[in-house]
């Protein structure tokens, strides 16, 4: 057992792979000498050479695009979208290729690789490096969304997405990529996709959150234990497509209250298929209207007032406190 | 049936005026006129200088991650020299230099990189975009800047700017391609500073010169010492011309190099020599033009020290300005949509009774929002 960072533990992760598995590769801007420009990759250059941890040029529909040429001819690439922000330049080939070969050519050529890019607000980045649009990637089938929370599932999620046999885009919480730490086993584990954990068992009511949220999820867990009396079971969803009914639902059914948390806008956002999924299984066992603490429906402002609009424990724990009491 | 080379109607020079040590070729010198000289002068040391401040803010925490322009001044500033004040101005993100003398207020610089959208904010009577992050996106909308200008029968020409990195992108070749096609009134400058954070030019393109990718789209291009403000002046201003008299559009490779990191965050130790750094000093395009300014008598000691003295209030005032800028975060909700619709004004009504709550239960100071009423 080690304790990590979220970076440490990926980059744990990618060396595992690339050890296991000689038809890995990774591809992407600035993962080579630079080791990324948040140290992902870091060392891997070194240790595997410039054939499986290569530079991209800066063309993103390069990156996925070529990525599914060689998915069709045998590897396995894992690639990397600097930011989230400029994943959208790969959005072609992802919806129109990626999500569809499987499909299309019913099932003889698949595309198996694993997108990274990290997402989210909170680093105090300029323009376009701060969105939570996990919804447009989550919306896509054919295509799996997975997003960890700490060190420990990231390292394990990111290990299954490249074992997975389908697509994964891999969003990773940047805000989390340093600030804090687990302990990760020494012996090489995968979570699996598809699947929710419960990262705090509880009673009174459900908190349903992911990726950079679930940080101030636990926080406002212990806040409303220590100060109010309510013991709140966390949610972490872990993968946002395809979704895990069963774990959401069957807390639901023992709390018979729930709250969503996510820093991406409300509208359509993932809280608003936790919500649905409610609806349609467990109705009958809510006692209280359901609230969505979210990012509002605005453009990520720039940094200076970005820490206002991303989900805090203060209004996590108030609609979790109107929930109970309602 | 015979097979013969074809012969391309489109030929690439290279340009270059002022030597290292500031001598400037007669035959080709634009010969600006003393006051030009000594404007264009005091306009890269300003550029230079509020780089070296904004590092030293960033260092303190008062900005967020900056990307310097630093030996890149010459670049963009010949190109904003030639600019008519209705000509389009659509850059990437290390062109402060043209920005400034586009009439860019400093503190709207500073408070870009201060996280604030009030640095985007266009200022009125400008006919420019704001800094551009995605690489290359900003080519496409030149191109159709030109087009409208095309269509409106408007004598204007879009000058783009993006580095040698963003020739990669598609959307760069797209807009190359439009224009060329529709014969448009656009000048697309790549900043070649031979690095893409750790990207060497050699590994984002195997042509030998970038310039030449203006071939393929039909129209001519020139690669210019992009240290030398003289062969970048010269540049553009045959681009420019070649524009307005309806000869379509122009690419220009400005030859630089990014002597800085590549922003804050960054370490080039990680990937490229001090020595290659080196090799590039005694080109910068400050250093070059300070002792053509001297050789030729424009300026001595006395002068410089008395426009750095200028220079060092202006960019604390700027400073000062920048500081004292107050944010409204309500703005985010006003300028989603021309109308709020209502589904967004409760979220501005939930966000407002969230900022309520944090000034009451939250010692620190919070920035005022303005009630939605007002907007
Ligand atoms: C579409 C897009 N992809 C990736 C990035 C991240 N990024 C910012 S600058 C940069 C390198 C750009 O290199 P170049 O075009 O040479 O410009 P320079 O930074 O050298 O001025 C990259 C990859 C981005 N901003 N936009
Ligand atoms: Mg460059």
């Amino acid at each position: 057992m080690a304790k990590l960072t979220m970076v440490q533990a990926l980059n744990l992760a990618l060396r595992e792979i690339l050890r296991e598995d000689p038809d890995t590769l990774i591809f992407g801007q600035d993962v080579g000498k630079d080791g990324g420009v948040f140290r992902v990759t870091e060392g891997l250059y070194d240790e595997f050479g410039e054939d499986r941890v290569v530079d991209a040029p800066v063309a993103e529909s390069c990156i996925a695009g070529v990525a599914v040429g060689l998915c069709l001819r045998g590897l396995r690439p894992v690639i990397e979208m600097q930011f989230s922000g400029f994943g959208y330049h790969a959005f072609h080939q992802i919806e129109n290729h990626v999500s569809r070969f499987r499909t299309r050519t019913r099932g003889r050529y698949t595309c198996p690789m694993v997108v990274r890019m990290p997402y989210g607000a909170g680093i105090r980045a300029i323009e376009h490096h701060s969105e939570s649009r996990e919804t447009i990637w989550a919306h896509l089938p054919g295509l799996k969304m997975v997003i960890p929370s700490g060190p420990r599932n990231a390292r394990a999620l990111l290990r299954a997405a490249v074992h997975d046999p389908d697509p994964v885009v891999f969003y990773e919480p940047k805000a989390s990529y340093r600030a804090f730490k687990e302990e990760v086993p020494d012996d090489p584990e995968d979570f699996p996709i598809g699947k929710a954990a419960v990262a705090r068992p509880g009673s009174n009511v459900t908190i349903i959150s992911y990726g950079a949220s679930l940080r101030p999820t636990l926080e406002a867990a212990d806040e409303l234990a220590e100060e109010h009396d309510i013991d709140a079971e966390v949610i972490d969803l872990q993968t946002i497509s395809p979704m895990d009914t069963e774990t959401i639902c069957a807390s639901i059914e023992k709390t018979g209250r729930a709250v969503v948390v996510h820093e991406a806008p409300r509208t359509c956002g993932p809280g608003a298929e936790v919500v649905a999924r409610i609806c349609e299984r467990s109705l009958m066992y809510l006692e209280a209207p359901i609230r969505r603490v979210t990012g509002y429906d605005v453009i990520m402002p720039f940094f200076a007032t970005e820490r206002y609009f991303i989900p805090d424990s203060r209004r996590i724990v108030a609609a979790a406190r109107d929930v109970v009491t309602f | 049936m015979p097979r013969r080379p074809i012969q391309l109607p489109h030929r690439i020079e290279s340009l270059s005026i002022l030597d290292s040590e500031g001598n400037a070729d007669p035959a080709l010198d634009p010969k600006l006129s003393p006051t030009e000289l000594k404007k264009l002068y005091r306009a890269m040391l300003l550029s230079r200088r509020l780089d070296e401040r904004l590092l030293r803010l960033q260092r303190q925490g008062r900005i967020g991650t900056f990307g310097p322009a630093m030996g890149q001044e010459a670049a963009s500033l010949g190109p904003a020299f030639v600019m008519k004040p209705n000509d389009w101005f659509i850059p990437s993100f290390r062109e402060p230099a043209a920005m400034l003398w586009r009439g860019w207020p400093m503190d709207k610089i500073i408070l870009w990189w201060g996280g604030h959208e009030y640095g985007a904010s266009v200022p009125e009577g400008v006919n420019d975009l704001p800094i551009c992050v995605p690489v290359a996106t900003q080519c496409l909308h030149a191109a159709g800047i030109a087009w409208g200008c095309k269509l409106k029968g408007d004598p204007s020409v879009a000058f783009c700017f993006l580095g040698d990195g963003g020739t990669s992108e598609g959307d760069f070749h797209e807009a190359m391609n439009f224009a060329g096609v529709h014969q448009l009134p656009f000048i697309c400058v790549i900043q070649n500073n031979h690095w893409a954070i750790s990207l060497p030019r050699d590994k984002q393109s195997k042509a030998p010169t970038l310039v030449q990718k203006c071939i393929a789209y039909g129209f001519d291009g020139i690669q210019a010492d992009g240290n030398d403000i003289f062969a970048m002046i010269v540049a553009a201003r045959e681009a420019a011309d070649r524009a307005r008299t309806g000869g379509g559009p122009t690419l220009i490779e400005a030859v630089t190099y990014r002597l800085g990191v590549h922003t804050t965050a960054d370490d080039p130790k990680k990937y490229r020599s001090d020595e290659e750094v080196e090799c590039w000093k005694p080109k910068d395009p400050l250093v070059r033009f300070h002792k053509y300014m001297v050789r030729t008598g424009l300026l001595d000691d006395a002068a410089v020290e008395l426009i750095e003295a200028e220079i060092a209030e202006e960019i604390r005032q700027a400073v000062e300005r920048a500081e004292k800028y107050q944010p409204d975060p309500m703005d985010s909700f006003r300028h989603t949509f021309a109308e709020m619709p209502p589904s967004l004004a409760a979220h501005a009504r939930e966000f407002l009774e969230s900022m309520a709550a944090l000034s009451s239960d939250d010692g620190t100071e919070q920035p005022e929002p303005r009630q939605l009423a007002d907007a």
